[in-house]
């Protein structure tokens, strides 16, 4: 069978793509993608643990749990973004540096 | 068990692939494609670690939903942010881009090496649940048991995760109506 330490370490690799995307890109929507990497690969991680827990489904069940979230994370996100598009005519997140008034 | 093997390399390998091609390529609409693919490589390997209904949630859930949106709002915020991307260095590794890559390997390193020094495979209680007959087995039907533990064992997380779900809806909608004009 396919070990653990095989889908940590792809969990693993996905993760830190998905901390350069952030950290490198200039455009807030593949800011997001990359914020979606991580948590693709967070539950990676849950769901590769979730196969030694067979009646109570732990892992599985947050990975439930973490997509659901991360569904509702990305509307409002969306959201905001179109928003700050409204009014800077720009996602770029290095150039939205003001509040309301 | 060697074609698993195969399987699940191959499977890594496009989700790892198609997740550095997002960090690599200048253009958006070909980074959200290919992230569509980096979940689906995801997916199989949520079949590979014997979680079909995962697999499911995230085909629908993800694929469905989340990409579906963001392509969505990339058409809808316009021709500005191509302007930006135009500005951008072409090469993957520029002087401007060391600092975070350096940072996401040195992570990669640090994850690495926690996971070599617990010696993840000999874990104590990874070892009781296959002594215990606890690790599912290919052949398990586990949908069946995450209905019954959805509605019994975590009814709790399970009713705090929609009322969460249901505010969001509601502050997305808020969020994107439109102003009144005053």
């Amino acid at each position: 069978m396919i070990s653990l330490m095989d889908f940590l370490m792809v969990g693993a690799g996905l993760f830190c793509t998905g901390m350069y995307v952030i950290l490198t890109k200039r455009n807030a929507i593949q800011v997001l993608i990359g914020i979606e990497l991580m948590l693709n690969g967070a539950i990676l991680n849950l769901v590769a643990f979730g196969k030694y827990d067979r009646f109570n489904n732990g892992g599985q069940m947050f990975a439930l749990f973490a997509i659901v979230l991360a569904a509702a994370t990305t509307a409002v996100a969306l959201a905001i973004i179109l928003n700050v598009y409204k009014k800077y005519k720009t996602i770029d997140p290095g150039k939205v540096d003001g509040l309301k008034d | 068990m060697t074609m698993v093997r195969l399987v699940f390399y191959l499977m890594g390998f496009i989700a790892l692939a198609s997740a550095v091609f997002v960090a690599a390529t200048k253009n958006v609409v070909r980074s959200v494609f290919m992230f569509f693919v980096t979940l689906m490589a995801l997916a199989g390997l949520y079949v590979l670690a014997l979680a079909d209904f995962i697999a499911i949630t995230q085909i629908v859930i993800y694929v469905g939903g989340i990409l579906v949106l963001i392509l969505f709002a990339f058409m809808l915020s316009g021709k500005e942010n191509l302007a930006v991307l135009e500005q951008q260095n072409s090469r993957f590794i520029s002087i401007s881009k060391l600092p975070a890559l350096l940072l996401a390997v040195l992570f990669f390193v640090v994850i690495l090496n926690i996971l070599f020094k617990t010696d993840i495979n000999n874990l104590l209680w990874i070892k009781k649940s296959i002594t215990l007959k606890n690790a599912v087995t290919p052949g398990d039907e586990m949908t069946n048991n995450i209905g019954i533990n959805l509605m019994s064992r975590y009814l709790l997380p399970f009713e705090a995760i929609s009322i969460l779900l249901m505010m969001a809806l509601v502050g997305a909608a808020h969020l994107s109506r439109k102003e009144k004009s005053s």
